[in-house]
């Protein structure tokens, strides 16, 4: 069943087209890879599905439910937004970690400022705390980063902050995980701690898109991938296909110069 | 004789220090609602903003005060609406401090709020926080430790601008450090009292000195 389904996503900044007729769907427990070059797009696509940028024209279906038509305007209420956006959770490339806070509270202050719209909340105020600490502990365990729990953002390596963001984004349980380029800010011999860690979320068919670089990764982690150029999609397909076989012209080229290196 | 005058400069001392007070208490967070003013998407609200800020920076504090104290009894057929004696002078020099120091703080606040990267709230609102919890749970902290240092300035600065208000007769430290030279509590040209205020300035700025470090270090935990 398709989790996600975007419809003829365009966006425009100004004069300048970034995105054009995107359409693409994802199915539960299947992982996207979106590759291309520097301004094709990507970014911004991923910026659109987590509302931080407006579509100019499209649709975006989670679960079967429109949650964003750009021709309805009763779809884009900023209050409805805010518990829209929770479909999505958002890895960035530079971590975005919030300085003042522990790994741990990075990890559970969104958590604990949504329990307060529960219902229960004053009653068990402590048990949910409890609740969303044992749980943002146990995420960041998987990590494996069960010793930097009570470490500020400063004092951790770029890859255990990258791996503090995916467990902040997981904490919510999105229906799909969105990274944008979450190695690209990295010392090469960083990446590959935060790559282990997206493998290792792909083998538990967590749903997932991830804009990136790594073209062996995309090949090997991703089902599916999508090669983007100037704001359009040019090839889909199975990761491996596309990455070894390309059928397009322009992909073929895009994906040699990463071959030279 | 230096009994009477310490007595005299501590009764000084006691308006400065009001005076600094309400004008901190006023500033800050009026500097707030102004730098959010000067920030707003709606135009006409920036601009005007923006004009009374630079009216503001662009004239001499003495200046503004003498017209808030003067003009409105000047303009207005009933006199001036200023209670009569210390409290109104004390009053009048408030309200030309705070919007006076408003302004200043406004647009350190600006810096502050503007020098906190984007990602900090973005990475709020794909976490689902509201804009209030953005400010206040990610953004304020961050914001507070990047003013400490020109804030303490202007802070510093508003310690000794206290004495401005003795345009109006307020009667602050030089005030009554001055009153010795012209004649007060039975003396007259003493100078020495005068040069003595400098004495409660320096160690009332150097333990506001000792309070910023204090709160720099505790904000050190984090970068």
């Amino acid at each position: 069943m398709s989790v996600l389904e975007v419809h003829n996503i365009s966006k425009s900044f100004g004069s300048t087209e970034v995105l054009r007729d995107i359409s693409f769907t994802l199915d539960e427990g299947q992982s996207l890879a979106i590759i291309g070059s520097s301004g094709s797009g990507k970014t911004t696509l991923l910026r659109c599905l987590n509302f931080l940028e407006k579509p100019n024209g499209g649709t975006i279906s989670v679960l079967g439910n429109v949650i964003f038509d750009a021709a309805d305007p009763a779809t884009q209420r900023e209050q409805e937004i805010r518990r829209k956006r929770l479909h999505f959770g958002l890895v960035f490339q530079s971590f975005n970690l919030f300085p003042q806070y522990t790994a741990l509270d990075n990890v559970t202050l969104a958590g604990k400022l949504l329990a307060k719209e529960w219902a229960d909340y004053k009653q068990n105020k402590k048990a949910i705390f409890d609740e969303i600490e044992a749980q943002g502990r146990e995420l960041l365990a998987q990590m494996g980063l069960a010793d930097r729990a009570e470490h500020y953002p400063h004092q951790l390596s770029g890859g255990q902050q990258q791996r503090v963001a995916i467990a902040r984004a997981l904490a919510l349980k999105p229906d799909i995980l969105c990274f944008d380029e979450p190695t690209s800010a990295l010392d090469p011999e960083l990446t590959g701690e935060v790559l282990k860690v997206i493998r290792s979320l792909a083998e538990q068919n967590t749903t997932m898109i991830i804009v990136t670089h790594e073209m062996a990764f995309a090949r090997d982690v991703a089902d599916r991938v999508i090669f983007m150029d100037g704001g359009v999609i040019v090839e889909e397909g199975r990761a491996h296909d596309v990455i070894e076989n390309p059928k397009e012209e322009r992909t073929r080229q895009f994906l040699s110069r990463y071959a030279e290196h | 004789m230096f009994l009477t005058v310490i007595g005299a400069l501590n009764e000084g001392f006691l308006q400065t220090l009001k005076l600094f007070a309400v004008t901190l208490v006023g500033a800050i967070p009026l500097g707030l609602i102004i730098s959010f003013g000067s920030m707003s998407r709606f135009a006409p609200l920036r601009y005007v903003t923006k004009t009374v800020v630079w009216i503001i920076r662009g004239t001499p504090l003495m200046l503004q005060l003498i017209i808030l104290f003067f003009v409105p009894g000047m303009i207005r057929s009933a006199g001036s609406p200023w209670p009569s004696g210390e409290s109104g002078r004390f009053m009048a020099a408030c309200i030309a401090f705070i919007i006076n120091y408003a302004c200043y703080f406004s647009e350190i606040y600006r810096g502050g709020i503007q020098g906190v990267p984007v990602g900090q709230q973005e990475a709020g609102l794909v976490l689902g926080m509201t804009k209030t919890q953005i400010f206040f749970k990610v953004t304020l902290l961050q914001m507070v430790k990047r003013i400490i240092p020109p804030m303490s300035n202007e802070i510093i600065t508003l310690v000794k601008d206290t004495s401005i208000a003795r345009i109006i007769s307020f009667q602050e430290l030089i005030w009554a450090g001055y009153a010795f030279l012209k004649g007060s509590h039975g003396y007259s040209g003493l100078l020495w009292p005068l040069f003595f205020t400098g004495v409660y300035y320096l160690l009332f700025v150097g333990i506001l000195t000792l309070l910023f470090g204090y709160i720099e270090r505790r904000l050190s935990y984090f970068r």
